[in-house]
């Protein structure tokens, strides 16, 4: 199939303006597209703003083992996405990737942790890669603190974490630099395809394109149908905990607790199904700082400046949608949780596809909707 | 910079602030004290160590934030004077250990 010509307006346009739609719209344009990048305004759901910003491996991949080879990709190819950032604005995104932990609290915690690991490296084709599980003596030598609870653990050395509302404001600040148009409080309420052209109606104006990429978070879902496609998404609600900025002390991310760059640690990790962005659960993020606390108990004494929650943007099976529309060709959808982990992914291979026109089946067709059909 | 009115009150309280002996009135909270022995700055800021000085008085802003017998991150305008009290200026982050 070709690619649809190019008429009016914009090579591509790409619907939400979150770390997705970024790091999509970073790669369009170093590829040469004109991109414009809509977005909502203030009162959107904002998953982007709201994360916990690990670039995570471990865990990842249980029942779609080419999800773990994905994410190492896009893990290994982090540094130089970084530096690119850097190069291009100034910004330092603070990415690091010292390996990260898991902690168990018990003997039990511990057996599942193995339990769960054992069942992710045993499925049939997945990509080998370390990650162990370590005892009490081997994470002393690693990290300092530790509260006497803590029996063990798993570590991956792939596993690393940045600043990600600086990544947010160094993809923003490439795309400006790049003359990508960025239209805030532009949210998209239709779409039209008629002869190889989009005519996305907005509240403000009507746009037009030549390709358009569906990366709208949740949102996605009420979007990709106009174009053909699916998206189905259970969203959830995870809340965070931030601390006061104390000198560094923490140098490795632990899957529900880091240290930031600049000194706050956060504490992380609930999941809830309800989903009112305004609403904190007390009884929730009061066992996150129990169990913070359980790990490192010099958290106890530290103040806490902020708490928020946040809706993940999370498709049905949890793993990223990558689809191409087949009856409006040069409609693509992406659609992922891991907007973070995989923006490096997003900007250098997925971007190089949808520039080109088509998802390349070989290295992304698994992750079409396609799966999620009765067969 | 800043003069005190005439004192109803004479009696004094002595405290440290870096070591240093200074004189305060009963009732002065430590940002208040800082301010009227002639301190310009509390504080170094956590990220670019700027200098940061009490802005609002009122435990709003956390710009006056000082270390108070050993915590750190204090905010100094809602902490009363206490006769011996030992206060350091805050360089930039807290130790995390209180």
């Amino acid at each position: 199939m070709k690619p649809p010509a190019t008429r009016t307006g914009f090579d591509v346009a790409v619907i939400g303006g979150g770390l997705v739609g970024s790091a999509l719209s970073f790669g369009l344009a170093r590829a040469g597209q004109r991109v414009v990048l809509l977005d909502e305004g203030d009162a959107a759901v904002r998953a982007s703003r709201a994360n916990f910003a690990l670039v995570w491996v471990q865990s990842k991949g249980l029942g779609l083992p080419e999800y773990a080879g994905w994410t190492i990709r896009s893990s290994n190819a982090w540094g130089e996405f970084a530096a690119l950032l850097k190069s291009e604005t100034g910004l330092d995104v603070g990415f690091e990737r010292p390996g990260g932990f898991h902690l168990a609290l018990s003997e039990a915690e511990l057996e599942r942790r193995a339990l769960q690991l054992k069942r992710l490296h045993n499925q049939p084709g997945i990509v080998t890669y370390e990650t162990e599980i370590v005892d009490r003596k081997r994470l002393e030598l690693s990290l300092s603190g530790l509260g006497r609870d803590v029996v063990g653990g798993s570590f991956c050395p792939l596993d690393g974490h940045c600043n990600s509302l600086r990544l947010h404001h160094a993809l923003h600040t490439a795309l400006f630099n790049r003359g990508v148009r960025y239209l805030a409080s532009h949210k998209v309420e239709d779409i039209a395809y008629n002869a190889g052209e989009f005519a996305l109606r907005t509240g403000q104006r009507e746009l037009r394109a030549g390709k358009i990429v569906i990366a709208a978070g949740n949102a996605s879902m009420q979007l990709a149908p106009l174009v053909g496609l699916v998206a189905p998404m259970k969203p959830n609600r995870g809340q965070i905990i931030v601390t006061e900025r104390v000198q560094p002390f923490l140098r490795h991310p632990i899957v529900t607790l880091r240290q930031t760059d600049e000194g706050t640690i956060m504490i992380g990790d609930s999941q809830l199904d309800g989903i009112d962005p305004d609403e904190v659960t007390m009884p929730i993020i009061s066992v996150m700082a129990a169990r913070a606390i359980r790990m490192f108990p010099i958290l106890a004494r530290l103040n806490v400046v902020r708490t928020w929650s946040g809706i993940r943007v999370m498709t049905h099976d949890g793993f990223p949608i990558y689809d191409q529309s087949e009856t409006c060709p040069g409609a693509f959808l992406v659609c992922c949780h891991s907007g973070v982990t995989l923006a490096a992914n997003h900007a250098f291979t997925l971007a190089s596809m949808i520039s080109r026109g088509r998802l390349d089946a070989d290295s992304v067709g698994v992750f079409s909707a396609r799966r999620f059909d009765v067969r | 910079m800043f003069a005190r009115l005439a004192a109803v009150d004479e009696t004094s309280v002595s405290l440290r602030i870096d070591g240093e002996p200074i004189e305060a009135r009963p009732g002065d909270t430590v940002a208040a004290a800082l301010l009227a022995a002639g301190f310009q700055h509390c504080r170094t800021s956590a990220v670019s160590g700027a200098l940061r000085a009490p802005y609002c008085m009122m435990g709003v802003c956390f710009d006056c934030l000082v270390n108070i017998d050993g915590v750190g991150n204090r905010q100094s305008c809602l902490v009363p004077v206490r006769e011996g009290m030992k206060v350091e200026l805050q360089r930039g982050k807290r130790a995390p250990v209180a």
